[in-house]
């Protein structure tokens, strides 16, 4: 998801009787959903965790402004133009929301933020995907946060109570992101017949690499058992890659679009659709750093950090003058 | 890392005469550009009418730990509650 491998700080799951009374007073209080605020006990894996996994949200919010950034000056029309400007500004919000609640567990923004730079901590692999025409964004808006929702509406009982307040937050801003999408794609598989091939064609490029932001196949991911015992994963990988194909194949098929995979199916007796797995290599390539924009997107961000930084810098120093010399004045 | 902005706690007041309540956080250099930035981030839907920002370092809190005798001195008393007054339905509304 926009988290997709966080590795969970533990050494595996323990017992009631291996914990200590701290331990399982944080476990029930999990276990009774009763959230768990940040000047309450947790367990540092706990809290170190939470740190990768709100961080690598938050990374996530903000790089992804990049892909649907490069076409706001080239959007069809005034309108569109101006929505999409709307949606990228919710982004930056999201990234602030989440970058906020990480700093409740004690490290601060601009660490988080050397530790993006410096390729420490990641970003959801969907930003490494190039968006090259107008139906990417289209695309964009509706299979990846449509993708995103579907993990941060279940990451809104969250154990964590900054986060789960963040997610709440966030899921309210993002039907407007997944219906805009919808509503441009919708003009383009209904307009000319080169628009419906561009749409196609961006439903084709997306569609995997949407697949992959629920991160690796259950029996891949590790240590995913302590997260969910502690409630700061709530579904697993498979369960919401199923819920996403579920919801999305029908609206494919009503833009007349051919499915991006033909092993979709109807399964009567699952109750869902089958499909086939996307590309895992081509996953683990991308984390690793070799998907086709990860030095682009990683070049961006660390410029504009280093462009603001004469910014930032004097926008203190002014307000430590004035505060000087208001302490001088009194 | 020294010259990161300061942490503001904002408050916003809805549309219909409530009290402001808080809704998150944002760093800015000082008061003048936290306010402008709680604009942008969070009153882009009409959410709200007036907005408070307070440096978090400012903002003194309870801890956990005083919960028990913060609070539980409440608990047993049940006569701050009206429903702990039986009153007779001939008296009427009360
Ligand atoms: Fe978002
Ligand atoms: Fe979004």
């Amino acid at each position: 998801m926009y988290a997709q491998m966080i590795k969970t700080a533990s050494d595996g799951i323990k017992s009631r009787d291996e914990m200590s009374d701290e331990e399982r007073t944080f476990q029930d209080k999990i276990d009774a959903d009763i959230k768990i605020e940040p000047k309450d006990w947790m367990p540092e894996d706990y809290r170190r965790t939470l740190i990768r996994q709100i961080g690598q949200h938050a990374h996530s919010e903000v790089v992804g402004q990049l892909p649907e950034g490069n076409w706001i000056t080239r959007a069809p029309t005034l309108e569109r133009k101006a929505i999409l400007l709307a949606k990228v500004q919710d982004e930056a919000g999201h990234g602030l929301y989440l970058y906020s609640a990480a700093e409740t567990l004690g490290v601060s923004r601009d660490e988080l933020v050397e530790m993006l730079l410096s390729g420490k901590m990641k970003y959801s692999s969907i930003f490494n995907y190039p968006t090259l025409n107008w139906a990417d964004i289209g695309a964009v808006g509706w299979l990846v946060d449509g993708a995103a929702i579907i993990n941060q509406v279940a990451l809104q009982r969250t154990s964590y109570g900054p986060y789960s307040r963040a997610m709440i937050r966030i899921c309210k801003e993002e039907s407007f992101h997944a219906r805009q999408g919808y509503h441009a794609i919708m003009a383009m598989a209904f307009g000319t017949p080169e628009q419906k091939k561009m749409a196609q064609d961006a439903v084709n490029r997306l569609w995997f690499p949407a697949l992959m932001m629920f991160g690796p196949s259950d029996k891949d991911s590790v240590h995913s058992e302590q997260s969910m015992a502690w409630k700061i994963k709530i579904k697993t990988n498979d369960e919401l890659r199923q819920q996403f194909v579920d919801q999305t194949v029908p609206q494919i098929l009503y833009l007349g679009l051919d499915l991006p995979d033909p092993n979709i199916q109807w399964n009567e007796e699952r109750g869902h659709y089958d499909f086939s797995d996307p590309d895992w290599s081509e996953f683990f390539n991308v984390i690793k750093g070799n998907g086709p924009c990860n030095t682009d997107r990683l070049a961006a961000r660390g410029k504009a950090w280093d462009d603001g930084q004469w910014v930032r810098d004097g926008l203190l120093a002014h307000s430590r003058k004035k505060a000087a010399a208001r302490m001088a004045a009194e | 890392m020294k010259n990161e902005w300061p942490l503001w706690e904002i408050f916003i007041r809805g549309q219909h005469g409530m009290s402001h309540r808080h809704v998150g956080s944002l760093h800015a250099p000082d008061a003048a550009m936290a306010i402008k930035n709680a604009r942008d981030v969070y009153t882009r839907r009409n959410e709200g009418v007036s907005i408070w920002v307070v440096e978090a370092q400012h903002v003194a809190a309870s801890s956990p730990s005083d919960k028990g005798p913060l609070y539980e001195p409440s608990e047993s008393k049940v006569y701050r509650h009206p429903t702990f007054f039986d009153i007779p339905e001939e008296v009427g509304a009360m």
